[in-house]
């Protein structure tokens, strides 16, 4: 099992790096941004594990038949850093589900838009200018023009933030 | 050769990924990908770092995330913002990274600084001074305890933000008379057959770790898995009649409260924190001793946190 | 005798690796799922079993050709019933086999299996 000596290895890794990077920050959806989070953490991984390689070298195993072996520390070190990765993936995968079940949707275009709606729905009702002047049919026509999700209704969203 | 190979794949792998919108597919390629890299950690020597992202990112990650696709949508919607922006700053920050890797050793290069200072002082004086062959166990669990300590209570603060994030819905009683569904023999007797070998493994990687590659980490994960299959084929929450979730969150605490003890024992007897000399006249016994109950500990707070995350994640039903 | 096992470990060699190769083709080419999922049993099923067996024959006896016996037992149990619940899972879902070039079957999602109006 031998690997070709040379910078391939890492360029590979800033490759891979840079495909997950690529995902996080413009792709929409919050799952396969997860999932380009993910694929960024193992690239880091790569690139750290043939930093430990020692050419000839075998696995840090101590035994007889062996002399040279491949460095143990940056093995180490990923392993932690394996563990904790899906842990942290654990829990962003739990906050999507409560982002689901919050606005309906994880494309982040529409929760956005869904937020800048409240945003403004809550301008409107805290003027107390307006609120003498502005009769039941604006009220009426602004949730009309709230986006229609399912699952997101206004009794929903009232009773989720009363948690 | 095998090197550039399973590269290649991997490159493959991630482009695909980027490029489909069935978010289904997607996660099966992370899996994939999860594999090949796991393929290249022994191809690099790196055995142990192989075998956890073998049981950690190839499986439980992929389970968790096709779980989460399960309470959310599988497609994703047709991208309408232009990509060039993210593109740029990708290739920038691409370029940067490639100019700095130029002045990086080569491949297996045995004067690069990685492979000096430490490094050989674990090699050459690990066996003598923790006493066990494999070197990473005694790395992880003796020279650089205190990470790992560190590491444990990552995992169990994972595991608490979950269960407040989606908590555990019971299941409910079982109904007297019911009998598992008959259509389903071959998944039921194959997996029968194979859960106790499973179990067996974990049990058997948890305290071979210091003789080859192993250890509490990989063996948490292994039993976990075990269960999750058990849970898979035999319908919702049977896992949970094998061992309920107020099992688990004392298990995970049982076994922070393990480790944290170990350095705690190290401290009243007058020592540092984790010194395994504490434990034990003997050095290497005390070692021996230290690092088995800290894998321990490891083992049973990785395995209750895994396995409380797929039953806060399989018993969330999808609402709206 | 060396050279009869290792012939035979070759040709087991070779048999392995085509099996892989129709497999995977089979895997792209084939038109509906359920042939699909069959190409890549075949694949695990009997591809694998053959490479340990070339491999095992020339490690002759010794600790690690049982360990590799034990992988392919392992193998043998698990991949075809991973490729079985594949099959059950598309059934489930209403995924029909495609039984005739010339017979539309509702409920497939393959392209080119869209129903025809009656």
């Amino acid at each position: 099992m031998s690997v070709v000596p040379g910078l391939f290895n890492y360029w590979v890794a800033v490759f891979l790096m840079m495909a997950g990077f690529y995902v996080v920050i413009a792709q929409g959806n919050l799952v396969k941004k997860l999932v380009g989070l993910a694929l960024f953490q193992a690239s880091v991984f790569i690139l750290y594990i043939s930093i430990g390689k020692v050419a000839g070298g075998h696995a840090p195993v101590i035994s007889e038949a062996v002399s040279l072996y491949s460095n143990p520390l940056p093995q180490v070190l990923i392993l932690t850093a394996i563990v904790v990765g899906v842990a942290t993936t654990a829990v962003g995968l739990a906050l999507v589900v409560r982002i689901q079940e919050a606005y309906g949707s994880v494309e982040e275009e529409q929760i956005y838009r869904l937020d800048q709606a409240d945003a403004q729905l809550k301008d409107q009702s805290k003027d107390p200018a307006e609120e003498r002047t502005q009769d039941p049919g604006d009220r009426l026509q602004a949730d009309q023009h709230r986006p229609k999700q399912p699952g997101h209704n206004p009794a929903a969203r009232s009773g989720h933030e009363a948690d | 050769m095998i090197d550039i190979v399973l590269l290649g794949f991997l490159v493959l792998t991630a482009v695909a990924a980027i490029r489909l919108r069935d978010l289904f597919a997607v996660v099966m390629l992370f899996g994939i990908y999860s594999f090949l890299a796991a393929g290249l950690f022994m191809v690099l020597d790196a055995v142990d770092v192989a075998f956890t992202e073998a049981a950690v990112g190839a499986g439980i990650t992929t389970v968790l995330m096709l779980a989460t696709l399960r309470l959310t949508q599988r497609y994703e919607a047709a991208p309408r913002r232009q990509r060039l922006l993210p593109l740029v700053v990708v290739a920038l920050t691409g370029a940067v990274l490639l100019y700095g890797t130029l002045d990086a050793p080569l491949l297996g290069d045995a004067q690069a600084p990685a492979q000096q200072h430490v490094a050989p002082r674990y090699i050459e004086q690990g066996l003598n001074e923790v006493g066990t062959p494999n070197l990473v166990t005694a790395v992880l669990a003796s020279y650089r305890g205190y990470d790992t300590l560190g590491e444990t209570v990552v995992v169990f603060t994972a595991g608490l933000a979950v269960l407040l994030l989606l908590g555990i819905t019971d299941v409910a009683p079982l109904r007297p008379g019911r009998r598992v569904i008959d259509d389903q023999v071959v998944l039921h007797v194959i997996v029968k057959v194979l859960i106790p070998f499973i179990l067996l493994f974990g049990a058997y990687v948890q305290f071979h770790g210091d003789f080859g590659a192993g250890g509490g980490f990989q063996a948490g994960v292994i039993v976990a898995s075990g269960l999750v299959l058990y849970d898979l084929v035999f319908g919702d929450g049977e896992a949970q009649r094998v061992i309920p979730p107020s099992w688990l969150s004392r298990m995970a605490a049982l076994g922070v409260l393990l480790y944290g003890g170990v350095g705690l024992l190290s401290l009243l007897r007058g020592k540092a924190l984790l010194d395994y000399s504490a434990l034990s006249p003997v050095a290497l016994s005390g070692q021996h001793l230290g690092i088995m109950l800290v894998e321990l500990g490891v083992g049973i707070t990785v395995f209750s946190v895994v396995l409380a995350i797929f039953y806060a994640f399989s018993g969330r039903r999808k609402q709206g | 005798m060396t050279e009869l096992i290792t012939l035979a470990s070759g040709w087991c060699f070779i048999a392995g690796g085509f099996l892989c190769v129709t497999g995977g083709v089979g895997l792209l080419r084939f038109p509906d799922f359920f042939c699909r999922v069959h190409a890549a049993g075949v694949t695990e099923t009997l591809a694998t079993p053959l490479l340990l067996t070339g491999v095992m024959l020339q490690l002759g006896w010794s600790q690690d050709s049982a360990k590799l016996l034990l992988v392919m037992a392992f193998v043998l149990a698990t991949n075809p019933t991973a490729a079985h619940a594949m099959a059950k899972a598309a059934l489930e879902g209403g995924l029909r086999p495609q039984v005739d070039e010339l017979d539309v079957v509702t409920g497939s999602v393959d392209q080119e299996d869209r129903p025809s109006k009656p």
